[in-house]
């Protein structure tokens, strides 16, 4: 029998989903979306220091309905990345391992987070 | 590179029904199956098991359905009280024990049941677990020493010493963990995954072992220790409530205090 006829067990697909692997998850997913800010971050300084006009049009847009979409999920990711490293550094020097603890600190993770970006959203307006 | 989708050939299609043939006490349980024989993609059969007349574990439910509705279903067991580790499989979601899983706890709806995930199969629930233990040995877990004790004198380990390998050396190596792992899904080739891991820790700190170094140094690789991301599914999953992930945790700490010496 040829081994390569051999099915792959079903794994996204049938696990269940859990604080565990969905912070996780969302932990790259911030970091990827960051990243890319950065991209948008840095254009726009560059706008700001050549063509002043242009950089107006970026902060419109941000003013705008879909821009402050956008520059919500923005401060969520940053709030929660930064939460989550914290968390992880946490992890790094040997504490919070157990099951429990992860669950109080991964739910202390999120509430952190929609705190702080509540704040900056709100509040500063 | 981590590929989401199933292959081809992995893809699940619906499969037969068997209809309890007793009372109205009945769960039903959707089950995995594939055949090396028949070139079919694999399926899943649903069976009405008759409660009443079934032992209380899932796996009671497996053999039940073996014995009485269809023969040709395949799985692993043998000691069905948790210690062999050999009934591993995805139960509703999570990897565990089938023997100790109750059916009660699923309070009477669908039970699914997987092989471990992100394995080839070999047979219905029967996973290849060939690379898991080339895996385990590439870690030598057994006592490597230069020393040579006295002929009438066992290796004495204080009690301190001794509970370190608490929450270790219960590990039956079922595998539950392993597969558990998003990280060990895509990079199980040359990540050793947290079942491998806790095994390497539960050497690493044990008194009487003079390998330590050796045991650090094979380690040190961007793949066999580093692709663990602290997701924990493994802790959370592992049905003799151990921790793999704090044991690779505290792998990545002997290594980086062996360097800051």
């Amino acid at each position: 029998m040829s081994k390569s006829n051999r099915p792959l067990s079903p794994h996204l697909q049938v696990y269940k989903p859990q604080l565990t692997s969905m912070l996780s998850i969302t932990h790259r997913m911030t970091g990827l979306f960051l990243s890319l800010g950065m991209v948008v971050f840095t254009y726009w300084l560059y706008q700001l220091a050549t063509a002043p006009a242009a950089a107006n049009g970026t902060i419109q847009f941000f003013q705008s309905t879909l821009g402050t979409v956008v520059l919500f999920a923005w401060v969520f990711a940053f709030a929660y990345h930064l939460c989550n490293g914290i968390r992880h550094l946490f992890w790094d020097a040997g504490k919070g391992y157990s099951i429990p603890a992860v669950y109080r600190s991964g739910y202390l993770v999120v509430i952190s987070a929609l705190v702080i970006t509540a704040v900056i959203f709100f509040l500063s307006r | 590179m981590a590929e989401f989708r199933l292959p081809k050939n992995s893809r699940i299609k619906k499969g037969q029904h068997f209809a309890a043939s007793g009372g109205g006490n009945t769960t039903t349980f959707k089950v995995y199956r594939w055949s090396p024989d028949d070139g079919e993609n694999p399926r899943t059969d649903t069976y009405e098991v008759d409660l009443d007349q079934c032992g209380p574990m899932v796996l009671d439910a497996l053999i039940k359905i073996k014995d009485e509705m269809d023969a040709t279903l395949t799985f692993r067991r043998s000691c069905r009280e948790g210690i062999c580790g050999s009934c591993a499989m995805n139960i509703n979601g999570t990897n565990t024990l089938a023997c100790t899983t109750s059916i009660k706890q699923f309070k009477g709806k669908q039970i699914s049941v997987y092989p471990l995930p992100h394995m080839e199969v070999i047979k219905d629930l029967v996973p290849d677990l060939t690379h898991f233990y080339a895996q385990y040995a590439s870690i030598k877990p057994w006592m490597q020493t230069d020393s040579v004790p006295l002929p009438d004198k066992e290796r004495l380990q204080s009690i301190e010493d001794r509970e370190k390998l608490d929450g270790l050396y219960e590990c039956i190596l079922c595998a539950c963990c392993q597969t558990s792992c998003p990280s060990y899904w895509w990079n199980g080739d040359r990540y050793l995954g947290p079942a491998v891991l806790l095994q390497s820790y539960r050497w690493l700190v044990d008194s009487r072992d003079e390998y330590t170094g050796e045991r650090l140094e094979d380690l040190e690789d961007p793949f066999k220790v580093y692709r663990c991301h602290t997701i924990m599914n493994c802790a959370n999953t592992c049905p003799k409530g151990l921790n793999p992930g704090k044991a690779i945790g505290e792998i990545k700490k002997m290594i980086a205090q062996r360097h800051a010496l």
